[in-house]
């Protein structure tokens, strides 16, 4: 028996067609993974599931929720079917709890709203959810604030008030998105045991096909507000049949073909590296405390090599960046690029040899110059513009994939891919010889993630670059660099050849790391057609 | 909390002796001879000498800090000079009628711009929205001193239900006394409440954007729901940090407002020791208003902190 079944449902917002026909199913005990990339309406079906859309929305089409027609109920009848019957989880749990009330308020709250208990006794059972959602009372009391509880921790707590009520159906929007992949791999554990033990059905969309072939049960694939193809998950990774799925598989395992030839002159030396921050003064008169950021990192970058660097949030990476870039002082040891110390000093000459992409291509611009411009910017590290730079921009822009003629646009203009391709002719106008990529395919989508690697592979061949490429994505860095360094709180726990490091990692935190990154099973490739179970109804 | 709590409270002492030194700087010490501004370029230079010596600016400039100081903590401002009464008096007598007054437009204010702001928010594009964003843009444009003679016009002298203008007194009762602060305060708190609810509503519509609204919206609360139980608190902090700057300039700020109702208040204080060149009042009156305005900030950081759990953590 389905507990959800939407059927031919249409969505539009303000006039502009959202869903177009989407059908699927969830039964009790069983996870139906939605993937997609964005734009896709892999969002919008899960939030018309719980009628919480945008304002001007209009359904059509048919949802049908535990035998009731969802579409046909009051606003007042949806308020009390949310929360009881569906409970839902969001992907930014950092937003996703009101920071001025308790943990316990928050998921007593769910069942104050629903049932005629005393506070008392909703909290009790708030209690209760918390502990099912792993997060026990004398390590997590009910009067935690949300800013005392980690991203994780934060995710457990929303669980929580999604399954107080014991709701029969689970809707999870990229639960684990925004969260590292250790972390990920703890959500998805308990996601999964919360289906197995209590039988609740779970619709969990994602972006990540490695995350939904190790969760569900079904895939649906969609595209564009219509759901292209979906099936029983073992079949269907191993059965696609439409273009689009076969592309978006693809890309996930995607390989780009590198042949750059590493050479032996070290471009960059970091030794023994440390930064502090200072946090607070010990007491009114004490002295300042410190947070060592980077504890004495050391590696050096060869001319024509691609190092990785991974590691989870607050490990140090990005902070070791910035001192690379000469954007933080730091206390201790010494950064040589071409071999001068980075520093106050360090001449322009030499840093236009450094360059760097960042992760988000959105805000990495700004939106008032035009494409010429912001591409050029990187000319005022020279004493005079050249006067073909025009020109030059021009040749670049051709070389990372665009048309000389995105020059004369405003970034809005673009998608976020040719954005991020906007940023590389940035970094290489100067012809550097160390690209540092911060996460810079992070924000992008697979498919479009697998073109801007490719152009990586290929620009790294013409312009002879070195890539210092940091990421917290295991998959990617294995794809595209030759070594690589694992870092944990402000240390290298493990560097070595990128394919030894993956195959046969040393530490045990390198282990956990590789454990925990959700991988597409083998055997699964585009291939040939099998025959199709019949579901079971 | 605590940690908090004592860290503004120094921070607030610093802030006064700062103020003290500027305005003491600012008035005595920096353009010359204060006796011979407040006596005019035709003194004779006997009288000159006399006032030097009455001002004390005989001594040095510490030693005068220190006899300014002390007598401000003590309650001894001094005596003015043109009226020759203690200022302490003066000015005691003046905020019986300015901190009413403020106390009162600021209760006015927020009384009209929380429902009124609330409501335009929770109804965001309705008429009720527009109608509000449209009263409240008149209410900002509109001058007070012209909303005020208006007032006095329809219910002072066409209808007749209050005074057109001054004081009788506390002694006369406390509804006789705040019937004539009414229209006043009215006036006072038109523009107050205008610019408050327009905080009001686009912070709470900014709150509702939150995606904790729509968890909460998620767990089965309506948006009338989430909208008081969720955004409205959280909505709270650029608002009393308004409502903190609207009391300062109430204090102080009023003395057009004051001069349409002749009503005797520290503005119109302020306004006519300046005219006679009364520094010693200029001075009290000055530094008993920056006190206001840092005690009203301390009041408003405590409130941020009770608002918001985050603050109280914070060293």
């Amino acid at each position: 028996m389905s507990l959800l079944v939407i059927d031919r449902l249409s969505l539009e917002i303000h006039g502009a067609p959202i869903l177009k026909g989407v059908s699927l199913s969830v039964s009790a005990g069983q996870v139906v993974g939605v993937i997609g990339e964005s734009g896709s309406g892999k969002s919008m079906t899960a939030f018309a599931a719980m009628q919480l859309l945008p304002y001007g929305s209009v359904c059509s089409g048919r949802i049908d929720l535990g035998g009731r027609e969802v579409l046909a109920l009051s606003e007042a009848n949806l308020c009390k079917m949310r929360g009881r019957d569906v409970g839902m989880v969001f992907q930014e749990p950092m937003t996703a709890l009101n920071p001025i009330k308790t943990i316990g308020e928050q998921v007593a709250e769910t069942i104050l709203i629903h049932e005629d208990v005393t506070r008392a006794e909703a909290m009790e059972r708030a209690a209760e959810a918390l502990r099912r959602a792993e997060l026990p009372q004398d390590r997590f009391p009910l009067s935690r604030y949300p800013h005392e509880l980690s991203g994780g921790q934060r995710q457990r707590v929303v669980i929580a008030m999604a399954i107080a009520l014991r709701p029969k159906l689970l809707i999870a929007d990229e639960p684990t998105t925004a969260l590292d992949v250790t972390t990920q791999a703890q959500i998805l554990k308990l996601l999964r045991r919360l289906v197995d033990e209590e039988g609740m059905g779970l619709l969990l969309i994602s972006h990540d096909l490695a995350v939904v072939a190790d969760m569900a049960d079904e895939i649906v694939i969609m595209r564009k507000g219509e759901v292209v193809e979906s099936g029983p998950a073992d079949w269907l990774l191993r059965n696609m049949q439409h273009p689009y799925s076969k592309a978006l598989l693809a890309a996930s395992t995607h390989q780009p073909d590198r042949s750059a030839e590493e050479q032996h002159d070290v471009l960059l030396d970091v030794r023994e590296v440390v930064r502090d921050y200072t946090i607070h003064r010990k007491g009114w008169w004490g002295g300042m405390e410190t947070f060592r950021a980077v504890k004495g990192v050391s590696f050096q970058l060869r001319k024509g090599e691609s190092l990785g660097l991974v590691g989870e949030s607050g490990c140090g990476k990005s902070t070791l960046t910035r001192a690379i870039l000469g954007l933080e002082e730091i206390q201790g040891g010494e950064i040589r690029a071409f071999g001068v110390p980075v520093g106050r000093d360090f001449p322009n000459a030499l840093r236009s040899g450094i360059q760097v992409v960042f992760q988000d291509p959105y805000s990495s611009f700004n939106p008032r110059w035009k494409v010429a411009r912001l591409v050029a910017e990187p000319f005022h590290l020279m004493s005079q513009r050249p006067d073909d730079w025009r020109d030059r921009v021009a040749k670049v822009l051709q070389d990372v994939g665009l048309e000389p003629e995105a020059m004369d646009r405003y970034i809005h203009e673009f998608s976020g891919g040719q954005r991020q391709r906007i940023a590389i002719a940035r970094a290489l106008i100067l012809r550097p010889e160390i690209v540092i990529l911060d996460e810079a395919v992070s924000a992008l989508d697979v498919s479009i993630r697998a073109q801007i690697l490719d152009l990586l592979a290929k620009l790294q061949g013409e312009y002879g670059l070195s890539y210092l490429f940091i990421s917290h994505d295991l998959s990617v860095v294995r794809s595209i660099t030759d070594r690589v360094m694992v870092m944990k709180s402000g240390e290298i726990v493990e560097q070595g050849e990128t394919a030894a490091v993956f195959d046969a990692p040393q530490h045990e935190y390198t282990k956990q790391l590789i454990a925990a990154a959700p991988v597409l099973p083998a055997d699964v490739t585009g291939g040939e057609r099998h025959d199709r179970p019949e579901p079971v109804v | 909390m605590l940690r908090y709590f004592l860290k503004r409270l120094v921070s607030l002492g610093l802030s006064l002796v700062v103020a003290s030194g500027v305005i003491f700087l600012a008035l005595e010490v920096v353009p010359g001879d204060p006796a011979a501004y407040m006596l005019g370029i035709n003194a004779q230079e006997d009288t000159l000498a006399a006032l030097r010596e009455e001002l004390g600016l005989n001594g040095s400039v510490w030693a005068r800090y220190a006899g300014w100081v002390g007598g401000l903590l003590t309650g001894d401002f001094g005596v003015s000079y043109t009226y020759r009464t203690p200022v302490a008096e003066m000015i005691g007598e003046r905020l019986w009628i300015s901190l009413p007054l403020a106390l009162y437009a600021l209760t006015l204010s927020t009384a009209i711009a929380f429902p009124a702001g609330i409501w335009a928010a929770s109804k965001r594009g309705s008429a009720v929205d527009v109608s509000v964003m449209g009263v409240t843009q008149l209410g900002v444009a509109i001058p007070n001193f012209w909303f005020a003679m208006l007032m006095v016009l329809v219910f002072a002298i066409n209808l007749r239900w209050f005074s057109a203008g001054g004081f009788p007194g506390w002694d006369t009762g406390f509804f006789v006394a705040m019937k004539s602060l009414t229209l006043p305060a009215v006036a006072l708190a038109l523009p107050q409440a205008s610019i408050l609810a327009r905080v009001m509503r686009s912070s709470l519509l900014d709150t509702l954007s939150e995606d904790f609204i729509r968890t909460a919206r998620a767990k089965g609360l309506s948006q009338r729901q989430a909208l008081w139980r969720h955004a409205l608190r959280n909505a709270l902090i650029p608002v009393l940090t308004i409502i903190g700057l609207q009391f300062s300039f109430l204090l102080a700020g009023a003395i057009i407002i004051e001069n349409v109702f002749f009503l005797p208040g520290l503005g119109r204080l302020v306004f006519q020791s300046i005219s006679a060149r009364d520094l010693i009042v200029v001075e009290s009156v000055v530094m008993l208003l920056v006190f206001a305005v840092i005690v009203v900030n301390f009041a408003v950081d405590m409130a941020y902190a009770v608002v918001d759990p985050r603050l109280r953590g914070r060293r």
